[in-house]
């Protein structure tokens, strides 16, 4: 797809080679351009190089060549702590081993992000518990990652994913380690933040998710193999997480 | 939350981890607080010991020697000058500005008398402050305590033939022989110890003394300005310091501190080696969770005060712990190694040492490690990614 300048993530030549004795190429020569509040799928076999561009895109893996655009802003001209700035002002990640810290609450994880910012402490907690509550874990609050389900920790995950307001969410094989209603509970709860205008762009290898996605791009040995448009599964919306009026650019914070 | 809050839960969910960072700390750290106020302990000992040994001051009248020689030929020499000094000048010592450092003054009359009709050397004293001096000094009976009462050196008593209890004649006064010293090898044998006043009286200087001994505790100060200031309330009067004993007295204590400081070197060398080793295990253990913190907006900065700040709580307990743990041994140990005369003493001072070193060992042997950390790369942290 061509970029404009409409576009939210804009992506131009990227490559990726892991360095090593044998350098390992990664991506080849990728370009991509993904719309403000689409939901894309990002699909392809192991070592296609699906989880390299998310890292890509994610602001943690600086490429090899090309250049990655989010909202204008070309992530990897940041330096490495302004990049860091950048991820919690502007993305939110959802692991596919869900990534808890072990030893903080349900609740505690979901602050994990706001840790670092400026922010009254009561108003951390405050905004922790409406996305628990959100997710429909409320009563869960004061429990241990080990004492939820997996499915109750991937919800966990998607609260501390958004607990900063994100404008852009990037999960990985979100629905990889549940059982299939699981899954579809969490692709229903993904599908609702998208519907409220959250661009999100996931990573998968399961078919059926093709059903919740605006668009999917196939990778093949880091090219970009396909591309469809898709005709996703309309959700109730619940209430809206993001007021952002759509020609601003979010400050990095200081 | 906060990064101490992250860090502090860390500590108390990894419990095991946590316990073995304390406790490898908290030993350290007790072994130098051990250290330390042991090595006070005995020091303080040894000073009291030692300044108890005798006099390190001598105050003498002040005389000119003039040396003869004729032809290269040694004839010997005069002295040129007062052979004693007014007791006067003893209540004059004692008004100089370090007089909290003169632990025993001690004004001494010494003369030949005549006791049973034998030539002796009399020496007249403050029964108190000589005993003290002289803390050597054995007596079989009992010290002096009155001016009617004599204690005899061992070559003295054989030579006028005097046992315990028995009269002794020196010029009109009629003593009691409380005392005997035991054998010292010295020219102590030799005296008959009585009373300043009555000394002064049987020899006939009356107000007068031939030498004041003094022991000066000297830890406060220098022994030399102590001398100086002596010689400055006392001018018409010699002041000399025993040079050796201060300068062996200062040595000793040197040797003990220095084996303690090298000691205390030691253990926290491989307390700063364990905490190192622990905190890079920790590091490595926790290479998910940094990448989550990096992922999710974390500064590398913001890695490195989690990771100090967690070795800086555990580093608190510890020195806290420690100070406790090292006080006890302190006590446990000091019976074995100390006399009853040895006190071991809580010191503020020494608690803040303990917390200070803690905390410095602990956050040194931890930048390393919290550097390890923040350097990581989040994707390789994030295997899953």
């Amino acid at each position: 797809m061509e970029a404009t300048a409409e576009d939210f993530i804009t992506v131009r030549g990227l490559e990726k080679t892991y360095a090593g004795e044998r350098p390992v190429p990664a991506l080849l020569r990728v370009d991509l351009a993904v719309e403000e509040g689409t939901f894309l799928g990002i699909m392809g076999q192991s070592g296609s190089g699906k989880s390299t561009l998310l890292a890509v895109l994610g602001a943690i893996c600086h490429p090899t060549a090309g250049d990655v655009r989010i909202d204008g802003i070309d992530v990897y001209a940041l330096s490495n702590e302004r990049r860091a700035d950048f991820r919690r002002a502007y993305l939110g990640f959802v692991f596919q081993s869900f990534n808890l810290v072990p030893y903080l609450t349900a609740l505690e994880n979901v602050t994990v992000p706001l840790t670092v910012a400026r922010m009254p402490f009561a108003q951390k907690r405050r905004r922790a518990m409406d996305l628990l509550d959100r997710v429909g874990l409320a009563d869960r609050a004061t429990h241990l990652p080990s004492q939820l389900s997996g499915g109750e920790q991937e919800r966990v995950a998607i609260a501390r994913a958004l607990v900063n307001d994100p404008l852009l969410l990037l999960a990985d094989e979100p629905t990889g380690s549940l059982d299939t209603a699981t899954g579809q509970e969490i692709m229903g709860l993904l599908t609702e933040l998208n519907a409220e205008g959250l661009t999100i762009v996931m990573v998968t290898h399961n078919p059926a998710n093709l059903d919740y996605f605006h668009r999917a791009v196939g990778l093949r040995d880091g090219r970009v193999e396909c591309e469809q448009t898709l005709d996703p599964v309309t959700p109730a919306v619940g209430p809206v997480l993001t007021d952002r009026d759509p020609d601003s650019q979010r400050p990095l914070p200081a | 939350m906060n990064l101490r809050g992250i860090a502090f839960r860390n500590l108390r969910r990894r419990k095991a981890r946590a316990a073995f960072l304390v406790v490898s700390m908290l030993v350290g750290i007790a072994t130098v607080v051990a250290l330390l106020t042991v090595t006070r302990a005995l020091t303080a000992q040894a000073q009291d010991e030692m300044d108890r040994f005798g006099a390190n001051i001598l105050v003498t009248p002040k005389t000119d020697s003039v040396a003869l020689n004729y032809g290269g030929v040694d004839i010997g020499g005069v002295s040129v000058g007062a052979r004693d000094m007014p007791e006067a000048d003893v209540a004059r010592i004692r008004t100089i500005k370090n007089e909290e450092t003169l632990a025993t003054v001690s004004p001494v009359l010494l003369g030949p008398a005549d006791a049973n009709g034998r030539q002796v050397l009399l020496m007249g004293a403050r029964p108190d402050a000589i005993f003290e001096l002289k803390s050597w000094w054995s007596v079989s009976g009992r010290p002096l305590a009155g001016d009617d009462e004599a204690v005899v050196g061992f070559r003295a008593a054989r030579r006028l033939g005097l046992r315990m209890g028995d009269p002794v004649r020196i010029g009109r006064h009629e003593l009691i022989v409380t005392g005997i010293l035991r054998h010292t090898g010295s020219q102590d044998d030799d005296l008959l110890v009585i009373t300043l006043p009555v000394a002064q009286d049987v020899l006939d200087r009356p107000g007068r003394v031939t030498l004041v001994e003094i022991a000066a505790l000297c830890a406060m100060c220098p022994v030399e300005e102590v001398v100086r200031q002596i010689g400055g309330a006392v001018p018409d009067a010699k002041v000399t310091a025993m040079q050796q004993v201060v300068e062996s007295r200062m040595h000793a204590l040197d040797q003990l501190r220095t084996l303690g400081y090298a000691m205390a070197g030691v253990v926290i060398a491989i307390e700063a080696l364990v905490v190192f080793i622990t905190m890079m295990g920790s590091v490595s253990a926790r290479t998910t969770e940094i990448g989550v913190f990096r992922a999710v907006g974390f500064r590398r900065t913001h890695v490195v005060m989690l990771v100090l700040t967690e070795a800086m709580l555990a580093s608190a307990l510890a020195g806290a712990l420690g100070y406790l743990a090292g006080m006890g041994a302190g006590y446990a140990v000091i019976p074995f190694v100390g006399d009853a005369a040895a006190r071991i003493a809580w010191s503020p001072l020494v608690a803040g040492i303990a917390l200070g070193l803690a905390l410095t060992v602990g956050t040194l042997a931890t930048i390393y490690p919290a550097l390890r950390a923040s350097r990581l790369d989040p994707t390789d942290a994030l295997r899953a990614l």
